[in-house]
């Protein structure tokens, strides 16, 4: 077990490695002088001179990258181009809105999902299977951002229950995080499902049976725990899913967050604010995964063996 | 094919091509999945429409007509109109061709690239599979719509960046898959019987490996245009897809997000446009999975 | 009958509704189980005699379903028992262990857990009490250590030792009755014995009775004290297991007995039995066995036997031993006794 989690640490090296650069090759890969990107189309050449001095773009690009990463580890994630202020300072707090309302929509998504994902195995073929499944294809077929206005339209402004946009205060939060959490729940609920009625099939649940133990216990102790194991997966993606789809979601109800400050800044081109959201993201979904992974691994080791 | 059938049969007589065999068998587990058949409709008479519908409308999907702004639907508007008075039906049907397109133009260059990535892979293994592998692994660590996002800020905006970028977010999914089951066909022993009589590297991926791994292409592709035709539409809903006026889904709804209150279904139509086509490629891939593979059926 | 029985088989019916047409895996077995023997039920894969075990605790599946008959078990028809109450009989009074030792234990729970669990639904013991007790089955069953198995996951553990849990679980409410369903199929030859030798021995110490479901004839000989032959869902024969060794009375049986190579006859070769079972959907109207029968007369081909008494605690299916049969009759005569003496 120690040995997968350091290996599986050791291999994060590469991938770190290549995002940081891909986020670093943001600025360069654009058609164009990053400096008269910059200064704009009527900036004096000395201006441009002067930006491109202070940003180091006349250094070749591997000690360009060397500051960057350099800069990245001790915190320092560059100068907005905009404001002129540490880039750190405007996406932090940010970063804070984005990831509670991925949170709540990744708890929602699992909650969701389970618990229409266990009703709809247990009663297969039923009416409420029926319908759970079509729900979730529809949940799955749905952009956010729509429903995230039909959300609105529904309960904002027809029926005044929640306000239309922001993120302050407890009745802010349902519209964003159902509208972003759906697709997740929909895509738990079916792997809940199949991941049920495989399990249910399984011999081991004939042993349960054959002792006499109770409908109710089989589904609950001896299917769902076996079950969940290929569900904790899914859900780790699904967290990814949802820190990247705030995007969406954050222009949707104007939630000041760091998807909508992506969205601004790419039309801005302020780049440096845009290496550092992607490369937030990225970070963070790639831990995400780790911890995914060794969670999987502790939870399958026992059935490693067997297969 | 029939140049393959020749080939086989002085060593399998009588014996039905087990290819063929499972072809028939995926075609008659197909036919009887009822859900999978209306995805599969939906989808053709879609396409269909995308063609012969600009074409059997008269009105223009730019034409503005400033006194009947923000109507709501009526038997001369279907749908309404919008903020600037076009017709919301039309501009639907006009934009179906262009959602359409992109779903298919960014998976067919996905695939595209991802499949000879994957058989590379899968078939070589060692050094050149553990770099691909890591390289695919960078680009999913860039969650969903975030890769083709960071692809549109360096392109920038436009329905052919946007297929771009969507395309490029396809290429580990494929590859992945692909190296799979390349995988699996790699060791089976009719690969092993077919290099002993010395078949070259080329011959066997193409003649024995390609075909083994089409199936799960073709589910993860209609499943993936699925996602191609959502993503597209989120990049445009943000303003970096397709440009105004172009009639494009995404677009119209973010045209709409501004009119909420007052006029809802000038994003409601677009929209469920986007539902209804995601709908169908979500169905008839569930279906091809569930015939492809009768064992993930319960 | 001439000694207690625990349990009375009769007309058990079990079919399988699959796209609208019924396939009768078990169409009308009657057996009887002594108390404290072991009945041995031998057949084919598909004879049904599985779906026969699995009848009796009431575990088929949907599209499985029981469609008639009676269980008696200790005198109540179990058929008539609801849920709850078949509840309280499995894993208590009658208990199964299967073929796969290494599926049928639950991954994620340790093997104290899953011994426990019966324990606690039927006897109510807490964790420590039944904890004590699973320590004392493990004992029993033969594994080495046991205090310190209880806290480990199948996966540890060999598909030997497995199928000694299952053996365990399966013992830990004394049953009357154990339903053992090929038990020993998946497991090597070395530790097949072993198990065998294991479930006699608890069978001499708690006085249990077993069925044993089996295709392998070796099984049955060393363990089963009577035996049910059964072909395409139905009894052809049953018989106590020295009878059916020594004076095999159905074509089938005898068939199944020349297949096998035995030491104490002098066989020139194995004859197999030709032909193949029929499948569900051709079931021929006579005799199941009529068409890869070496005797089959008209008769056979037309009319389906019935399971008659041909001598004490024998009775076959066929038409052979009744007075209608119209070929030869040469044939009833048919030991191995006989067949040397004619040679």
């Amino acid at each position: 077990m120690t040995v997968y989690i350091i290996r599986r640490v050791l291999q994060l090296i590469p991938v770190l490695l290549g995002v940081s650069i891909l986020v670093f090759s943001l600025m360069h890969l654009t058609p164009g002088n990053p400096a008269q990107l910059m200064a704009g189309e009527s900036a004096p050449p000395d201006t441009i001179e002067q930006i491109e001095e202070s940003l180091g773009l006349n250094d070749p690009l591997p000690v360009q990258y060397w500051d960057y990463i350099s800069g990245v580890v001790q915190g320092d994630l560059g100068t907005s181009m905009r404001y002129n202020t540490p880039v750190a300072d405007e996406v932090w707090p940010k970063f804070v809105v984005t990831l509670e309302l991925s949170i709540y929509s990744t708890i929602l998504s699992i909650f969701m999902g389970l618990l229409a994902g266990i009703i709809s195995a247990v009663r297969q073929y039923s009416i409420s299977d029926i319908t759970i499944m079509i729900v979730a294809l529809f949940g799955l077929s749905m952009p956010n951002f729509w429903l995230g206005l039909m959300l609105i339209q529904w309960f904002a402004v027809n029926l005044g229950w929640f306000p239309p946009t922001g993120w302050e205060g407890p009745g802010s939060i349902v519209l964003p995080v159902i509208s972003l959490g759906t697709a997740g729940a929909a895509i738990i609920a079916r792997m809940t499902r199949s991941s049920m009625l495989d399990v249910i099939s399984q011999d081991y649940i004939r042993t349960a049976r054959a002792k006499g133990v109770k409908r109710r216990v089989i589904i609950y102790k001896h299917a769902l725990k076996n079950a969940l194991i290929p569900v904790v997966t899914v859900a780790g993606l699904q967290f990814g899913a949802l820190l990247a789809g705030a995007v969406l979601t954050e222009s949707v109800f104007a939630i000041n967050g760091m998807g909508r400050l992506l969205v601004d800044s790419i039309i801005q081109r302020d780049f440096p604010v845009v290496q550092a959201c992607i490369l937030i993201i990225a970070v963070v979904f790639v831990l995400v995964n780790l911890v995914v992974d060794i969670s999987y691994k502790f939870l399958n080791k026992r059935i490693d063996l067997n297969d | 094919m029939s140049n393959q059938q020749v080939e086989a049969a002085p060593t399998q007589p009588k014996v039905e091509n087990p290819r063929v065999k499972a072809m028939k068998d995926f075609y008659r587990r197909l036919k009887k999945n009822v859900p999978a058949l209306i995805g599969f409709y939906t989808i053709l008479i879609l396409v269909i429409f995308s063609f012969i519908g600009p074409w059997m409308l008269s009105a223009d999907p730019s034409d503005t007509d400033v006194i009947n702004k923000f109507a709501g639907p009526s038997a001369e508007h279907w749908f309404g109109t919008d903020h600037l008075g076009r017709d919301i039906f039309t501009r639907i049907v006009h934009g179906m061709k262009l959602t359409l397109g992109i779903g298919f133009a960014s998976v067919f260059m996905g695939a595209a690239m991802g499949i000879p990535i994957g058989i590379i892979a899968g078939y070589y293994g060692g050094k050149i599979d553990a770099v691909i592998m890591r390289l695919i692994d960078i680009l999913l660590a860039f969650p969903g719509i975030l890769l083709a996002l960071a692809i549109v800020s360096i392109l920038g905006g436009n329905l052919i960046n946007v297929t771009i970028a969507v395309a490029i977010y396809a290429i580990p999914g494929f590859a992945r898959i692909i190296r799979g089951s390349t995988l699996a066909a790699k060791n089976l022993e009719y690969v092993d019987a077919i290099k002993a009589l010395g078949a070259g590297d080329g011959r066997i991926i193409f003649k024995h490996i390609l075909p083994n791994v089409l199936s799960p292409v073709i589910v993860n592709a209609t499943l993936y245009i699925a996602t191609a035709i959502l993503t597209a539409a989120g990049l445009s809903f943000l303003g970096m897809g397709a440009q105004p006026p172009r009639p494009e889904w995404g677009a119209m709804l973010n045209d709409g997000r501004s009119y909420m209150r007052d006029a809802g279904h000038i994003a409601f139509f677009p929209g469920m446009a986007i539902v209804i086509v995601v709908l169908a490629f979500n169905i008839f891939g569930d279906g091809l999975r569930d015939a492809l593979d009768p064992k993930m059926k319960k | 009958m001439s000694q207690e029985t625990i349990l009375e088989v009769n007309d058990l019916r079990t079919s399988f509704f699959v796209e609208g047409n019924e396939v009768k895996a078990v169409d009308g077995v009657t057996f009887d189980v002594p108390k404290g023997k072991t009945l041995g039920i031998v057949g084919e894969s598909g004879s049904g005699k599985s779906i026969s075990a699995l009848s009796i605790l009431q575990l088929i599946d949907s599209p499985g379903e029981i469609v008639g008959g009676e269980i008696n078990f200790k005198g109540d028809n179990l058929l008539k028992y609801n849920d709850n109450q078949m509840r309280k009989i499995r894993g208590n009074q009658i208990s199964m262990i299967f073929q796969e030792p290494m599926t049928s234990l639950n991954p994620v729970y340790t093997v104290g857990q899953q011994l426990r669990e019966a324990l606690k639904i039927h006897r109510g013991l807490g964790k420590e009490a039944g904890t004590e007790k699973a320590v004392e089955l493990l004992e029993l069953v033969g594994i080495p250590s046991p205090r310190s198995r209880v806290t480990q996951y199948p996966f540890e553990l060999s598909g030997g030792m497995r199928q000694r849990v299952m053996i365990a679980m399966a013992l830990a409410c004394d049953p009357e009755l154990l339903v053992a369903d090929e038990p020993t199929t998946a497991l090597d030859v070395t530790i097949q014995a072993q198990i065998l030798e294991l479930l006699k021995e608890l069978q001499d110490e708690f006085n249990m009775s077993i069925i044993m479901i089996t295709h392998d004839l070796g099984v049955v000989a060393e363990t089963c004290d009577y035996v049910a032959v059964m072909y395409c869902g139905k009894v052809v024969e049953y018989a106590d297991v020295h009878t059916l060794f020594k004076n095999p009375r159905h074509p089938y049986t005898v068939g199944l007995l020349n297949s096998l190579p035995r030491s104490d006859m002098d066989q020139e070769e194995l004859e197999p039995i030709r032909g193949t079972v029929p499948a569900p959907h051709e079931m021929p109207v006579g005799c199941r066995f009529a068409p890869r029968c070496p005797f089959a007369t008209d008769l056979c081909h037309e009319k389906l036997p019935e399971l008659e008494d041909v001598g004490d605690e024998e009775q076959v299916r066929c038409w052979i031993y009744t007075d209608e049969w119209d070929g030869d009759p040469e044939v009833k005569v048919y030991e191995p006794e006989a067949r040397t003496a004619k040679d």
